[in-house]
């Protein structure tokens, strides 16, 4: 590939961890950043991109997907995206796994979660360590929960060993049976398979316990009801490595979205209640979640236009991660800086890439961000595979000018 | 019965407006003007019904199909019988659950259908929405015969009828509804028709059967079928969905019916006119005992068999009035 010349984004206001954006350029050469700040300058024969006073932030980390979908990813400013092991091959094999590592390159990193126990069943642990040398950041259990306590805490034992994140999905299987929504009202008067919240609270208390016992470091991918945050937030402040995440729609909707029996508000876990979503607000502006993840799960009329108790669960977020997390900032749920921290910098570091921050030395993955440009989510018009969006024909602000991955153009 | 007295309410607005929707798809959300429209409009069809002479052609040359998805046969004879005593051809297709696939074949069993040219549909199905989902995809009103877990609007409306005929008004009426409540789309369109209506609904069943947030619903929560009885003018029993039980429900059949059985004792705690009612089919000696069930001059449980036939006549006449051009209605 011919060597771009280095790259220079001037005029910009640059996010870095600490404080509001500060007015400056940051400069590239090769794949690197290799200086940022007010006093940068373009050298000649630099590529120069002017930022015209936007946002020159570092580019979106997402844990995680369950499809590589690089044109919605890139829309949305997604540089890295972990891989779900939940695919049509389960990433159970080192094979998978290395496959699946190089898939995005050069435009899009990806970044497999192993499969935790063969065929996702719940069973035997897969050869994780063989996963982890094959280019596996993590050991994800799936769309599922593990049943098995026993399996639950071999499986911690060892990845705490093998230095291996858990990312767990908490939501106790016995309880939730075959329930499509959480037990309430809305439940009710439709008439569909329910489960009450409590069976994240559940699932949450055994892996914590399990956690603390092993020592492992566990990430809950959505932890969603305000009994399970709790949780999380007392095991932090007892020093457990742990951390919670969630997607957009489980502080954007509660489940009164899921009246008309609108499919493409079927998510897993469900959407809770309004005094849940609530609470997964105060979570994220207190710090107790770490971590937004677009859960991007492009589905088409095959998996979507059934009844709803018959739909697959999922949404297309990759797009709309963004939008809807710069949306917190402007409601004064949290400030810029943490806004990225949730998107980039948090989710870099538990799965242990240099990523996602913008400082001299790493790889240049920069967008360039409008955060108050308006635009209407439509789910006929999506770069998305399918057009799965709870947020169909709702306005947001927020759109990427520029996006580079490595220092090169994209999208 | 006493209908006479009752025919015709008079309150709702003239023509179409008295009921201006296109399907019916549920009770949640109808006005108590549009039930009693649906009501005032089927007692014609009472009496109808028991003349010698029970043909009417109103709806001649019309196609009505009953796609149905989930077994049936009461519902679905008294949906054929409706149509074809208002003269329309009715063509019978039931889907045996186990041959339909999921995914697309829903949609598209429904744009077969409606490349068809019916002039209306009634349709049943095992999933929670699916009838509304089918009725979004076709040109012609689409009756719900009953979806999943949500609602049976005919149901709702044959019982507030038979209701109307024992007791005249809703106004304050103690009704109990007793049994599985969770799985019943029966008792879902019972309760919003008939909280609708006026009347004070007491839900009873034990607390796995017991759907969350109820109480929203506007009904009062029981767990003890004693204390919901007391009082009842209405006692409605549903049937102990023992496909659905294998023990995980409750623990047995006999002692269901020892907490939640509707026997002449447990009956003697209610209105002393009270009337007993059950959608069928019934389990006898489990949630209602025979001598109960027969119970001459207090069992309803025929009646809302009968009146099934004339709400549905009434349902099927309302909905296809634009299309037939009826005056005040194209």
């Amino acid at each position: 590939m011919k060597a771009l010349a280095p790259l220079t984004i001037v005029n910009g206001r640059l996010v870095l961890s600490q404080g509001e954006p500060v007015t400056g350029a940051i400069r590239c050469e090769g794949d690197r950043i290799v200086a940022l700040g007010a006093d940068i300058a373009p050298q000649d024969g630099d590529r120069v991109i002017d930022a015209m006073g936007k946002l020159i932030a570092p580019g979106l980390v997402d844990l995680g997907v369950f499809a590589i979908d690089k044109p919605a990813c890139h829309f949305g400013g997604i540089t890295r995206a972990a891989l779900m092991p939940d695919q049509g091959t389960v990433l159970d094999k080192p094979s998978a796994v290395r496959f699946a590592a190089r898939s995005g390159k050069p435009d899009l990193w990806v970044h497999p979660l192993a499969a935790a126990t063969r065929d996702l069943a719940g069973g035997d642990i897969a050869e994780l360590a063989l996963m982890r040398d094959a280019g596996a950041r993590a050991v994800a259990t799936g769309r599922r929960w593990i049943a098995d306590s026993g399996t639950m805490h071999r499986l911690l034992s060892y990845c705490a060993m093998l230095g291996l994140t858990v990312v767990s999905h908490a939501e106790d299987g016995g309880l939730t049976g075959p329930a499509v929504a959480t037990a309430s009202e809305m439940a009710t008067r439709l008439g569909l398979p329910s489960a009450p919240a409590e069976a994240e609270a559940l699932a949450v208390a055994r892996d914590l316990a399990l956690a603390e016992l092993t020592g492992a470091r566990l990430h809950f991918r959505q932890v969603t009801t305000r009994a399970a945050l709790n949780l999380v937030r007392a095991a932090k402040a007892r020093g457990l490595q742990v951390s919670a995440g969630v997607t957009p729609a489980h502080f954007m909707l509660s489940d009164n979205a899921i009246g008309d029996f609108r499919t493409f508000t079927r998510l897993s876990p469900p959407l809770r209640t309004e005094a849940d979503r609530q609470a997964v607000l105060e979570a994220l502006a207190d710090g107790t979640i770490e971590v937004i993840g677009s859960g991007h799960d492009p589905r088409g009329p095959e998996d979507k236009r059934l009844p709803f108790a018959d739909a697959e669960p999922g949404m297309a977020g990759a797009e709309t991660l963004l939008a809807l997390t710069l949306g917190l900032v402007r409601d004064g749920v949290i400030d810029t800086p943490r806004a990225f921290a949730l998107l980039a910098t948090n989710p870099a570091a538990l799965l242990g890439v240099d990523a996602g921050r913008l400082e001299a030395g790493l790889q240049a993955d920069i967008a360039v961000i409008d955060p108050a440009k308006p635009w209407v989510v439509d789910s006929d018009k999506m770069a998305a595979t399918a057009g799965n969006t709870p947020f169909d024909k709702q306005g947001v602000e927020g759109r990427v000018l520029h996006l580079f991955k490595g220092g090169a153009p994209v999208g | 019965m006493t209908s006479s007295n009752l025919t015709r309410t008079g309150r709702y607005p003239a023509g179409s407006a008295a009921f201006p929707h296109r399907d019916l798809i549920a009770l949640a959300g109808l006005a108590p003007w549009e039930l009693l429209f649906l009501l005032d409009e089927a007692e014609q069809w009472v009496e109808h019904n028991r003349a010698a002479h029970k043909r009417n052609d109103r709806l001649a040359g019309l196609t009505i199909i009953n796609a149905f998805f989930e077994n049936s046969t009461r519902t679905l004879l008294s949906f054929e019988i409706a149509g074809k005593r208002l003269g329309a051809d009715v063509v019978n297709m039931q889907v045996a659950q186990s041959s339909v696939k999921k995914g697309e074949t829903l949609i598209d069993t429904a744009m077969t259908l409606n490349a068809m040219h019916a002039d209306a549909m009634v349709i049943r199905h095992q999933s929670s929405g699916a009838v509304g989902l089918i009725a979004e995809k076709v040109d012609c009103p689409v009756l719900n015969a009953g979806d999943g877990q949500h609602e049976h609007p005919t149901q709702g409306l044959l019982d507030a009828l038979t209701i109307r005929h024992a007791k005249g008004d809703f106004s304050g009426l103690k009704v109990t509804i007793c049994g599985d409540i969770l799985h019943s789309r029966v008792a879902r369109s019972n309760i919003h028709c008939l909280t609708t209506l006026g009347a004070d609904v007491r839900v009873c069943a034990p607390p796995a059967l017991m759907p969350a947030g109820i109480e929203a619903l506007k009904v009062t929560p029981f767990h003890d079928f004693d204390a919901a009885l007391a009082g009842a003018d209405v006692v409605m029993m549903l049937r102990l969905q023992q496909e659905r039980m294998s023990g995980q429900f409750i623990p047995s059949p006999r002692e269901y019916r020892h907490l939640y059985g509707l026997t002449l004792e447990r009956l003697a705690k209610a209105a002393p006119d009270a009337l007993v009612m059950h959608p069928g089919p019934m389990n006898r000696g489990i949630e209602i005992d025979s001598n109960v069930a027969d119970l001459p001059g207090r069992s309803a449980i025929t009646t809302q068999v009968e009146m099934g036939v004339a709400i549905r006549m009434a349902c099927l006449d309302v909905l296809t009035r634009r299309a037939r051009g009826v005056e005040g209605w194209a």
